[in-house]
């Protein structure tokens, strides 16, 4: 068994990776090599890697468009996760899909999803199968607080509830659904109370502590697997940059954002880690393992080729 | 007269129409406070006040329905669907109510409300904010869809939508939301007519139709087609539907030949339906079969924008091809 310093390691480095990885990806934004949308998860990274630590390789993973980190711990590599972004015929998606559409079957990533909450009924749908099939894989779902409000969130809760499907709802709450703050997207500010109305298991908590997120996902994540019961969550999060690359965030102030970032996940790593004994240069060499490891990605997805016209029809059908 | 972009334009519709009626107001996503992704709305919160102007949670179908018993409540209510490709989890509502309200009341109620909505490609934003959906809506009897090509005829086009006793789908090419340029009357009213179509370049050989941004690739190209001694004819839609099917008459009466294009996919795109009005009213004149420049028939991608739409470079042949066939 590795002990919890060591994987409190490697769950680090997933957080930093993450984070490196997505301000490659903005500085290649702001030269053009990225286009239309990108939407960072920078902040947020306690969520993903704590909630996906709880996790089993037969599990399957559905996101939203923010969906670079899930991609990332799933085993999906850099390199392909960077190409995608640049377009390149290497890319997860064959450089068709970009930012929003990151998908790896080999790692039952089901996929990163433009439409928000469109997403929540077809996690549902695969934990059906799951639990058809009988082969013990339990679906996470990620979503913001934005699609709470939306019907097919609601379809999603009411039907998994009803047919008892083995599903963990992950509303990551972030506080804003791009410029308009919770208060004025729901009439309650605690959004776990959504399972209520359909006799859901619940459970709310910040992810700031990545361990204590793995342990509270762990236990909804057995009991969809033993008893075929699914879970709402809300994990209350922050995201330090704006909604995407092209939104300024003129909406928070800057007091609110270093407020937030003293909750920040990758800090309170950094500080745990430390009092398990962890030196300096541990983590100096896990950075710098992250940072060549970025580097070389982005130098990948420069260099890899753009897909070309006979692309353009040929997934289509089949 | 002041130089204004089309984002400029219809917001300053959008304040006219407000000024002068109390009934109006605006909703959506963001449409507030921030004034929308792209600014359209911007101020006019400061201006109008948030119980005319107000944010939404993000509930597409909410919103439109909540709008339909606003409209039969008097209100008339402009509801912003941030892109045209997040419309779909209201298509039931615009389908099932909005469309078919004056009918199946006998008259008696009408879901009278322009829904705004960014419209097309050209950002690079793949999948799920590039998409050109009009037909969908075209095909939906009782709505009536818009999509201006330049700021002077977004705003007039506005307010005339805003006019009209029935629903309009009015779509707003997000390509040319700050690249076109024009001198628009700042806070006059004025109006462009519905279902009026307009030649935008007089022409003998082929006529040429397109709306929205493709207009500009429509013009391009039959600017090339010149160099090459072949005189088209270009017409801007303004309105799809109803459809200005006089004005494309005429023109092919004088050209025989003919070239629409649009960015939505090809089958059961909007070109469809024109090639078969125009096979219906003008085909003792054809000397060619009219042809298509579309988008594909497949997702919109992310790589591979630029060879999906339908852009000058493509027009061109088909032109050259209809004019010597
Ligand atoms: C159906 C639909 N409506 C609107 C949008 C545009 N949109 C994309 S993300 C977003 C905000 C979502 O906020 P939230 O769910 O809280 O997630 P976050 O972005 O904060 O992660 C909006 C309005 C969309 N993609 N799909």
């Amino acid at each position: 068994m590795q002990d919890e310093r060591d994987v409190l390691l490697g769950l680090y480095r997933q957080m930093v990776l993450i984070r490196r990885f997505e301000e490659a990806a903005a500085k290649a934004y702001s030269q053009g090599k990225i286009g239309g949308f990108l939407h960072l998860y920078i902040g947020q990274e306690g969520c993903a890697v704590g909630a996906l630590a709880a996790l089993e390789k037969r599990d399957y993973v559905v996101t939203t468009y923010r969906d670079h980190a899930q991609a990332l711990i799933r085993g999906t590599s850099a390199r392909a996760c960077m190409a995608e972004l640049f377009g390149k015929v290497t890319g997860c998606s064959k450089g068709l899909g970009g930012s929003m559409h990151f998908f790896d079957a080999d790692n039952h990533m089901l996929g990163g999803y433009g439409i928000v909450g469109g997403h929540v009924p077809i996690a549902a749908g695969a934990a059906f199968a799951s639990k058809y099939r009988g082969d013990g894989a339990v679906a996470v779902c990620f979503f913001g607080e934005g699609s709470a409000t939306i019907g097919a969130f609601s379809e999603a809760l009411g039907l998994a509830a009803l047919w008892k499907l083995p599903i963990v709802f992950i509303c990551e709450n972030n506080e804003y659904s791009m410029g308009t703050p919770l208060e004025r997207s729901l009439a309650v500010a605690d959004v776990s109370q959504k399972a209520v109305s359909v006799g859901m298991e619940r459970d709310r908590f910040r992810c700031t502590d990545v361990l204590e997120v793995r342990d509270r996902v762990a236990v909804a994540v057995k009991r969809a697997r033993e008893k075929n019961e699914p879970t709402l969550i809300e994990a209350l999060t922050y995201r330090y940059r704006g909604h995407s690359m092209s939104d300024p965030g003129k909406y928070r102030t800057q007091d609110e954002i270093d407020e937030r970032k003293k909750l920040d996940p990758i800090l309170h790593a950094e500080g745990a880690l430390r009092a398990k004994g962890v030196s300096d240069d541990e983590l100096a060499k896990v950075n710098a393992s992250v940072e060549a490891e970025v580097e070389d990605c982005v130098k990948f997805a420069d260099e890899s080729a753009e897909p070309d016209e006979s692309l353009i029809e040929a997934f289509n059908y089949a | 007269m002041t130089q204004m972009n089309m984002v400029k334009a219809i917001n300053d519709a959008l304040r006219v129409a407000m000024r002068q009626d109390s009934r109006v107001v605006v909703l959506g996503e963001d449409v507030g406070k921030v004034g929308g992704v792209f600014r359209v709305t911007e101020g006019l919160i400061n201006e109008f006040g948030a119980e005319r102007v107000f944010d939404t949670p993000l509930s597409e179908g909410g919103i439109i329905g909540t709008a339909v018993g606003m409209a039969l409540y008097g209100l008339i209510p402009v509801p912003e669907i941030q892109f045209a490709d997040f419309i779909f989890p209201a298509f039931d509502q615009i389908v099932s109510e909005v469309a078919k309200f004056r009918y199946r009341s006998g008259g008696e109620y009408t879901s009278k409300m322009v829904i705004r909505t960014p419209v097309g490609g050209g950002i690079r934003g793949g999948h799920y904010h590039s998409q050109s959906p009009e037909a969908y809506f075209i095909h939906t009897p009782g709505l009536k869809v818009v999509c201006p090509s330049n700021p002077y005829d977004a705003k007039g086009l506005l307010l005339a939508s805003l006019r009209d006793p029935d629903p309009v789908l009015f779509f707003e090419p997000k390509r040319i939301y700050r690249a076109a340029r024009a001198d628009v009357p700042e806070g006059e009213d004025y109006t462009v007519p519905l279902s009026v179509a307009k030649v935008v370049r007089p022409g003998n050989q082929v006529t040429v139709i397109a709306w929205g941004a493709m207009l500009y690739e429509a013009i391009e190209a039959s600017n090339k087609a010149a160099e090459a001694g072949i005189d088209c004819e270009v017409i801007d839609l303004r309105t799809i539907w109803p459809v200005d099917i006089d004005t494309i008459v005429n023109s092919v009466k004088k050209t025989g030949r003919v070239v629409v294009v649009h960015e939505a996919p090809k089958s059961c795109g909007f070109g469809a339906e024109l090639v078969s009005l125009i096979n219906e009213k003008a085909f003792d004149y054809l000397e060619a079969p009219p042809t298509r420049v579309t988008g594909w028939d497949t997702p919109f991608p992310y790589t591979l924008e630029m060879d999906y739409l339908p852009l000058a470079g493509r027009i061109l042949p088909a032109i050259q091809s209809v004019a010597k066939y």
